[in-house]
This record gives structure tokens, C-alpha cells and sequence, in this order.
């Protein structure tokens, strides 16, 4: 991590009829803020090879940049990003039923691999996902016989010979139509969406309910993972995000906030739902699951042990309203003792001597990422990031403090909402280094192998071509150099949301309120 | 408004020991930190309710850390009359916590000392209070919402309120938002009428009396409009005589 030296590359920001406005980053109070609110970049996507990278913004509009190719003639320069298509992926809705409006803010872009010369990605707002397919045209026919070139027809007095249309070349045009539009899936706001490897299927998820999608199929979708309680006052716990495995089909992860994690097989169980209870230990759990349904089994004379291998849900508040629909076994499913797709929940026990009234909102997990390599996850939650090993559930196996000296401070920030901030996370491309974003236009990266981190600030100081990103610091009290921050200092309107790391190389994405930043290392070299 | 009045108050938890108050005039004391953060929750509760789109992620974290300030609340509550306190700033700062519980129409705490203010004013009326008003309504003390020997009566109505807000989020539907508005409402207007001490003699000892309406309770399942609504009367009917 040290070795790499960040510089500043473009300074893009969402192009459109405000491009030029007069407001800057986190200058609240400068009239004319409100038109600018829009261009606020909500999510940020590198395409699989990182040639492409998506921004989503409040306004509904979605921005692909195309990396240009390294030119011949300055061999080091590297290439840089571009505007390549700008267009208009949501427009507000108004939802009748329950006199509300759709935000047209796009949530999530998620890239389908690319199969063909076409470039496929998903956009989400909180209802409705479509599918955009982008494809360039750089000829066009010409020398028709019937047309003449503005396409109008011709005299055919005036044709005397037939010719062959010829296609010439002409100058780029990147076309983007919208091939699916997945409407209706959701009840409540759509988090996340993610492709699944098999790259015909994909997962949408809301507050309460996952589901699973055909690529091809826009009519119906798959229940998956429900949580949501028969009476909403039990309600305790949503789910945060979720996101396919990068390899495994059948394996996804989703995030609650209540700061734990489930891992979920598909073809262990069809439907992961509320029905089951979460028995506390989990080694106890096929053991106090099967007590249960022992006294169920003689009313039902079944003479099969019928269980549901379900991920364990949130259990409602109070025992005795456990939820089992009224008329069905306890029961449904077949516990096998071979069967290893019980679900895995990975949570890590709460340190008593920390507790406060805000422990469970700074343990919601924001965001949740599976390494390129498939072994670890990456969660944020509001203080830390933590690395959890797949094989490992009672405990993340690394921890690493974004901003500790906002502890104190948690009463405020809870009084000013940004305690529910969620900020995302990212890989590296090797997975050795990961990166969140922070306040003050701050972003943190750790790397983990040795155990060294930075801050750095996303500015238009630091954004100037070649540019060096100097690490900053933020200072608690004691000492302080001369360029530190302090806690108090801190501009909690300067959020660092969203941020994206390329596949492969030393690039990055940030994006700072309707900034994008592109910092790039100073090498163009293969990962350390 | 209310929420900025708080951050002055709002301490860290962690660092304030309730033993190291010296009085009322300095850190103020943890009940009445927790009182406002319990003030504060209620009302991004109430503001998000307000919004076309409320965020369900936010609303359940705010409605989980009311339950948990209510359920500590309730445990303290229990223990108070058991735990020894400084006798110095004791009456002092239980005053203040009276009045500040008082706010709050659905926070009732167990331990809220009425008797051991010995204000004369506030004694004076309750026995008249107390006898209207086993003759108006019949006593049920399962669902009283005031009642103490059952905290988990008294969660059950703070948890109504959440219920509300929860279904309010279900289903849209604009009635019950207002009457969970009405009711925040109302618990505020007594409480400004009682700090500007414009009230009649009366208000107080209503607010007050409260605490001692255990076994004089409205019907089950009433809300906390029809509370006071029943209260309010018994108060026209004394104001009268």
C-alpha cells in the first residue's frame, strides 16, 4: 500500500443541463443548491474488464465513462476515462395506491458480463430493475437506391441504374435501449441487486424480501428470503445487502441490521423465510429443532422428520408469537444429517463493556462484498470494516477502525442522522487492500497484509492531473501537526458513499456528493 | 426545536457517572439524558412517519433503540426504590425526572416517586381526583397505562404506539397517522402549558396524579388520546364543582 502513490486523473462530473452549475461540493447554503441535488452521485460500477465504469445518480440518469486506450505515442500515460454515454434510466413514478412518489434515484448498477460486442448492465431504483443493453455503431449504410441521403424518397424518374449499399465508416454513436424492465417485484426499496455467476439469473433485495430473478423472464420472480413478520410490530430486523457468491451459483450472502450475516444455499432449502426461529447457539439448533418438532410429529402422525432447513430468521420479540401459518406442520422439509446446507450466520458476539443504546445502529451493516477470490466477505458498518472468512462464523477475522473518534460522538450523529449513513466498500483487485469511504471527503483503504492504512481526501486540489494524494490525518487532541483535521472540524455534509475499485489495476472511483474523483497509482503496474 | 434543544444536554453515556452529579445545574443526570434520547427517538419516529417514503432500515433501529431505552427504563425503574441515592440532590433531581416523564405519554416509569414530593398543591386534589374517577370508570388494572407493578403492561402500550407506526408504514393510511401525531401533539401542549405555568392549579396535579392512577384505570386497549380525553373530563368536572 505505501508503495502506491495515488494521483489524480479526471475530475468527471455527471454531465447533463446543470454540468456547469455554480454549485460546488458541500457548499450547503449557496443558492441554486437545490438544482444540483440531482446530480448526486448515488452509485459508482466498474464493468468486469474495468474498461467501463457506471455512475447512477439522484436524477435517475446513468453516465458510463470508457477508458481510452493507451495511446502509442506517450507510452506512460495511461488511459483515461471519458464520457461515453449519458442516458436516462428512471423517471419519478407516482405509486396511487399508496399516494407516494418513486424516487428515480438509481440505487445499484450492477454489469453483466459481457457474452457478445454489446455491453449489458442492470440499473435499480427502489422499485423497478431494468435491463440496458449499450452498443456502438461506428458505419452506416449508404447508397441507397430507393432513399436519397437525408432519407427521403426519390424520384424513381431519376434512377437509372441500381447500386449496392455500402457501409461507411462514421463517427461513433453508442446507443442504449432498454431490453427488460422488471416491475413489480418489490414492496419495499430495493438495496441490492446482484448477477449471478451462472449470468442468466439475478438477485433483487428489499428491506424484508429477496428475490430471484431470470435475466429473460420479466413476469415473475422467485421468492427467496422473506423476513418479514405477519404483524409488522415484530418487525426488528431488515436486510441491509446481499450479493451473490463471485463463483458458487447457488451461494449468496445478505446483511441485517443487526449486524449479522447469512450465508444461504440454494439448493438446500427452496425458501428461506421467516418460519423458522433462531434457536440462540447454533450448535444446538438441529438439536432443539428436532425437540420441537417432536411434540408436533404426533399430532401430525408423520412418521418422517420433517424440518425446515431454513437460514435462522430474527426471532420475534416475543416467544410465544412464534409465526407458523395455522394449518400447516411445524415442519416442512427433510433433515438429513448429510446435509450440509444448513445456512451459516456469521455475527460476532457483542463486547458488553461497549454496550450503549446505539451498539445495534452502529453494528447495522451497510454494506457486504464477497473477495474476487470467493474465500472472505468485506462488511462496513458505521465505525469499522471487517474481513470474515467463509469457513469462519463466530467472529470476523480481521477488524479495522474507519473513524473510532466518532465514538463519542454518537449521540450527535444520531440526533443528525448521519449515524444511519451507509457507506460502501470495496476490494482490490488481489483482494489485499480494501477501501471505504468516510466524512470530510475522506476515503480509507487498509491493507491487509501489512496491516498498514491511509486517508485520503477527495478534492479539487487533489484531483489536478499528477497531482499526489498526501495523507491526511485526523486529529482526536494531543498532539497535531499542521495539516491534521480535527474531530470537530469534520464537515459530516462531505460524505464518502460510494466508491469502486478496478478489476485489475490500481484504479479508483469516488464519488463525492456530484463529483466523481479517478485516482489512479502512479505506476501503471500489476498488483503488489 | 426539541431535538436542538438536546444536543447541549447530550452528553456522552459513557462518560457521565450518575454519582458525580454535583446538582441539577450541571451534567445533567442519566434518566434524564436517556429521557431524551427516548424524547428524541419519538420524534424521528414521528418526523419520519411525516415523510412520503419513510426509510424502513432507519425507522426500525429508531424503534428498537425506544424499546430498549423503555426496557431499561422499566428495569431501572423497578430497582430504584431499592438502590441507594445521594439524599442530597435526590428530591431535586427526582422532580426534574417527574416532570420530564410526564412528557411522555407513553413512558411511564415505575419507580415515579408522587408521594415523596410532598407538594402540598399536588396532593391537595388528588383524593378528590381519585374518587371521581373510581366512580366515572370501571377499574381494570391489567391494561392500565399508567400502572407500575406491570412494566409489561406499560411496554405493551409504548409498544402500541410502535405498532402503529409500523402499520402506519404498511398501510398508508392517513387517519392513523394523524391520531399518532394528535397524540404527540397533546403530551407536548402540556408540557409547554406546565413549564409557562399558564395551567390551572389543576394541570400539574393531573400530570402528577397520574403516577397514582394505578388501580383507576380507562378501559383495555384504549389509546393515550382516549387516556387524557378521560382525564381532561375528570378535570372539567372538578374545575366545575
Amino acid at each position: 500500500m505505501p508503495c502506491v502513490t495515488w494521483l489524480g486523473r479526471d475530475r468527471g462530473a455527471a454531465p447533463g443541463p446543470l454540468d456547469e452549475a455554480p454549485c460546488s461540493e458541500g457548499e450547503l447554503g449557496v443558492p441554486g443548491l437545490a438544482q444540483c441535488t440531482a446530480d448526486i452521485i448515488s452509485t459508482v460500477e466498474f464493468n468486469h474488464t474495468g474498461e467501463l465504469l457506471a455512475t447512477g445518480d439522484k436524477g435517475g440518469r446513468v453516465v458510463i465513462f470508457q477508458r481510452e486506450p493507451e495511446s502509442k505515442n506517450a507510452p506512460h500515460s495511461q488511459g483515461e476515462y471519458d464520457v461515453y454515454s449519458t442516458f436516462q434510466s428512471h423517471e419519478p413514478e407516482f405509486d396511487y395506491l399508496k399516494s407516494l412518489e418513486i424516487e428515480e434515484k438509481i440505487n445499484k448498477i450492477k454489469w453483466l458480463p459481457q457474452q457478445n460486442a454489446a455491453h449489458s448492465l442492470l440499473s435499480t431504483n427502489d422499485k423497478t430493475i431494468k435491463l440496458w443493453k449499450i452498443t456502438e455503431r461506428d458505419k452506416r449504410p449508404e447508397g441507397y437506391n430507393l432513399k436519397d441521403e437525408e432519407g427521403k424518397l426519390k424520384d424513381l424518374s431519376t434512377v437509372t441504374s441500381l447500386q449496392v449499399p455500402v457501409l461507411k465508416p462514421m463517427d461513433l454513436m453508442v446507443e442504449v435501449s432498454p431490453r427488460r424492465i422488471f416491475a413489480n417485484g418489490h414492496t419495499y426499496h430495493i438495496n441490492s441487486i446482484s448477477v449471478n455467476s451462472d449470468c442468466e439469473t439475478y438477485m433483487s433485495a428489499d428491506d424484508l424480501r429477496i428475490n430471484l430473478w431470470h435475466l429473460a423472464v420479466t413476469d415473475r420472480s422467485f421468492n427467496i428470503v422473506d423476513i418479514k413478520p405477519a404483524n409488522m410490530e415484530d418487525l426488528t430486523e431488515v436486510i441491509t445487502a446481499s450479493e451473490f457468491h463471485p463463483h458458487h451459483c447457488n451461494l449468496f450472502v445478505y446483511s441485517s441490521s443487526k449486524g449479522s450475516l447469512r450465508l444461504c444455499d440454494m439448493r438446500a432449502a427452496a425458501l428461506c423465510d421467516r418460519h423458522s426461529k433462531r434457536w440462540g447457539p447454533r450448535g444446538l439448533w438441529p438439536l432443539l429443532l428436532l425437540l420441537q418438532t417432536g411434540r408436533q410429529l404426533s399430532s401430525h402422525a408423520s412418521p418422517e422428520l420433517r424440518v425446515r432447513l431454513c437460514p435462522p430468521m430474527p426471532t420475534p420479540t416475543s416467544p410465544h408469537k412464534a409465526r407458523w401459518d395455522s394449518g400447516q406442520p411445524w415442519c416442512l422439509g427433510v433433515l438429513r444429517p448429510e446435509d450440509h446446507g444448513h445456512p451459516q450466520v456469521f455475527e460476532e458476539p457483542e463486547d458488553p463493556s461497549s454496550r450503549s443504546f446505539f451498539s445495534e445502529i452502529i453494528s447495522s451493516v451497510s454494506d457486504v462484498k464477497f473477495s474476487h477470490s470467493g474465500r472472505y466477505m468485506l462488511t462496513r458498518d458505521y465505525l469499522t470494516v471487517k474481513v470474515w472468512d467463509l469457513n469462519m462464523e463466530a467472529r470476523p477475522i480481521e477488524t479495522y477502525q474507519v473513524h473510532d473518534y466518532l465514538r463519542s460522538k454518537l449521540c450527535s450523529l444520531y440526533e443528525n442522522d448521519c449515524i444511519f449513513d451507509k457507506f460502501e466498500c470495496a476490494w482490490n483487485g488481489s483482494d489485499s487492500v480494501i477501501m471505504t469511504g468516510a466524512y470530510n471527503n475522506f476515503f480509507r483503504m487498509f491493507d491487509r497484509n501489512s496491516k498498514r492504512d491511509v486517508t485520503l481526501e477527495a478534492s479539487r486540489e487533489s484531483s489536478k492531473p499528477r497531482a499526489v494524494l498526501k495523507p491526511r490525518r485526523v486529529c482526536v487532541g494531543g498532539k497535531r501537526r499542521r495539516d491534521d483535521v480535527s474531530v470537530d472540524s469534520l464537515d459530516f455534509t462531505k460524505k464518502i458513499l460510494h466508491t469502486a475499485w478496478h478489476p485489475a489495476e490500481n484504479i479508483i472511483a469516488i464519488a463525492a456528493t456530484n463529483n466523481l474523483y479517478i485516482f489512479q497509482d502512479k505506476v501503471n503496474s500489476d498488483m503488489h | 426545536m426539541f431535538a436542538r434543544g438536546l444536543k447541549r444536554k447530550c452528553v456522552d453515556q459513557e462518560e457521565v457517572e450518575e454519582g458525580a452529579l454535583a446538582g441539577f445545574s450541571s451534567i445533567p443526570s442519566y434518566s434524564l439524558q436517556r429521557q431524551s434520547l427516548l424524547d428524541m427517538s419519538l420524534v424521528k419516529l414521528q418526523l419520519c412517519h411525516m415523510l412520503v417514503e419513510p426509510n424502513l432500515c432507519r425507522s426500525v433501529l429508531i424503534a428498537n433503540t425506544v424499546r430498549q431505552i423503555q426496557e431499561e427504563m422499566t428495569r431501572d425503574g423497578v430497582g430504584r426504590g431499592t438502590a441507594p441515592q445521594s439524599t442530597g440532590r435526590a428530591p431535586l433531581d427526582r422532580l426534574v425526572s417527574t416532570e420530564i416523564l410526564c412528557r411522555t405519554v407513553r413512558g411511564p416509569e415505575a419507580g415515579c416517586p408522587v408521594p415523596d414530593l410532598g407538594d402540598g398543591a399536588i396532593q391537595g386534589p388528588l383524593p378528590e381526583l381519585y374518587t371521581v374517577d373510581s366512580a366515572e370508570v370501571p377499574r381494570s388494572p391489567q391494561s392500565s397505562l399508567w400502572e407500575m407493578d406491570s412494566p409489561r403492561e406499560n411496554r405493551g402500550s409504548f409498544q402500541k404506539s410502535l405498532d402503529q407506526i409500523f402499520e402506519t408504514l404498511e398501510h398508508k393510511n392517513p387517519s392513523s397517522m394523524e391520531d399518532l401525531f394528535s397524540d404527540m401533539d397533546s403530551s407536548y401542549y402540556d408540557l409547554d402549558t406546565m413549564l409557562t405555568g399558564m395551567m390551572s392549579s389543576s394541570k400539574p396535579g393531573l400530570c402528577d396524579g397520574l403516577d397514582s392512577f394505578a388501580a383507576a384505570a380507562p378501559s383495555p386497549g384504549s389509546s393515550c388520546k382516549s387516556d387524557l380525553g378521560e382525564l381532561d373530563h375528570v378535570v372539567e368536572i372538578l374545575v366545575e364543582t
